[in-house]
């Protein structure tokens, strides 16, 4: 009997995608067509489901990062939170003059990053966000890409989200960096000759020597990483795997890595944010 | 240098508490080269005290084994309400402090 009822199942669903794709095969409007085939194309990019890079870690660093006080990333976010209070610039104010607390007024920010700058219309993350802030609004002096002090308040700003889903909407506006994104994601480089997907999207889960492939997720940055000892953004990630595949290694901001990035941040939609994570 | 004290607010007069620091630091060990091929001098925090209520309880002495951002963590008997105060020196001769108080009640 209920085998029958499976059967009829199936079959309604079989006939009930054929007959959707012939009405979409009829359908008089072509960019709605090629739209609906890259929308469901992407969808199936996706991992599913969906695990932060902390589930494939071993459970002392899990442990270590659930810990807040023995998560050795926590003295960055205790930097970050002296430095958002730090007068600096000609008109000497801090993050604190505009921005007040924190914990109100940056809770959730870094779910929604990267995403276009209304001013310059280009793909800006937080890191960039907060070196503009810094040299427009503060008129203090830059702070170099993956310096200790960008990388406390990053970690600080990134940590009022920590709980919180990411959440990247693609749209007009931000399709053709998307795209840029995917297409980097998707390229084979360096003498390896190997792609992110190869690793990432093809074979998480699985050893790669004493490694388990995580789904390359950047939800959890900036993180500390056992290898380096210390803090490091996302940039410095990529220049790992990069480094590690024996490719070229883009500078620390290329537009190219925040590409990357916002095509990093759609692919882990609904996972939480654990700033400041812990990673071998 | 950013530093973390952490030990319980109040406690029984007697009681076993839990000390624990964490201490921002790159403890270099000295077997490093730079990208110019020039050794990295070692600078580790050489040694850490700590007293309660200007008594020492607790010194270690660390060397290059030690990771960075050194976190140690030990007990003691909760006997007076005071200060429990860490001071600490690296080998560039610089030298860190950091102190959490505790209410000993009977």
């Amino acid at each position: 009997m209920t085998g029958d009822w499976f059967a009829h199942g199936f079959f309604c669903l079989a006939l009930r995608v054929f007959l959707t794709g012939a009405h979409l095969r009829l359908c008089a409007v072509p960019s709605l067509l090629v739209f609906a085939l890259t929308a469901s194309a992407a969808e199936s990019q996706r991992p599913v489901p969906s695990k932060s890079g902390i589930e494939f870690a071993s459970a002392d660093i899990r442990a270590l990062q659930q810990d807040d006080f023995a998560n050795p990333g926590m003295l960055w976010i205790v930097r970050g939170e002296k430095l958002w209070r730090e007068a600096a610039g000609k008109e000497s104010n801090s993050c604190a003059s505009c921005h007040h607390d924190a914990q109100a007024s940056m809770r959730g920010i870094a779910t929604r990053y990267p995403l276009l700058d209304p001013g310059t219309a280009r793909l800006i993350n937080l890191e960039g966000r907060i070196m503009q802030c810094r040299e427009r609004r503060q008129q203090a002096e830059p702070l170099r890409y993956e310096s200790e002090e960008l990388l406390a308040l990053t970690a600080y700003v990134a940590h009022q989200s920590r709980g919180m889903p990411v959440n990247v909407t693609i749209d007009w506006q931000n399709r053709h960096n998307f795209e840029a994104g995917r297409a980097l994601y998707y390229r084979r480089v360096g003498q390896l000759n190997l792609s992110c997907a190869q690793c990432h999207a093809e074979n998480w889960g699985k050893q790669l020597g004493p490694e388990t492939l995580s789904q390359g997720h950047g939800n959890a940055y900036p993180a500390y990483r056992l290898e380096w000892q210390t803090v490091g953004s996302l940039h410095r990630r990529f220049r790992s795997c990069l480094s590690g595949v024996r490719a070229e290694m883009l500078p620390y901001g290329a537009p190219q890595y925040v590409d990357l990035e916002l095509y990093l941040a759609w692919r882990a939609n609904g996972l939480t944010i654990e700033t400041p994570g812990v990673r071998r | 240098m950013v530093a973390r004290v952490q030990l319980p607010r109040e406690a029984k007069s007697g009681e076993v508490i839990e000390i624990r620091i964490a201490i921002q630091h790159p403890m270099e060990t000295g077997f490093r080269y730079d990208l110019a091929g020039k050794p990295i001098p070692r600078n580790v925090i050489n040694s850490l005290a700590c007293r309660y209520n200007g008594v020492e309880i607790f010194r270690a002495e660390l060397g290059s084994g030690i990771a960075a951002n050194p976190y140690l963590q030990f007990y003691t008997l909760a006997e007076a309400s005071g200060e429990i105060e860490f001071s600490w020196v690296d080998d560039a001769g610089e030298r860190g402090s950091e102190r959490a108080s505790i209410a000993v009640v009977s």
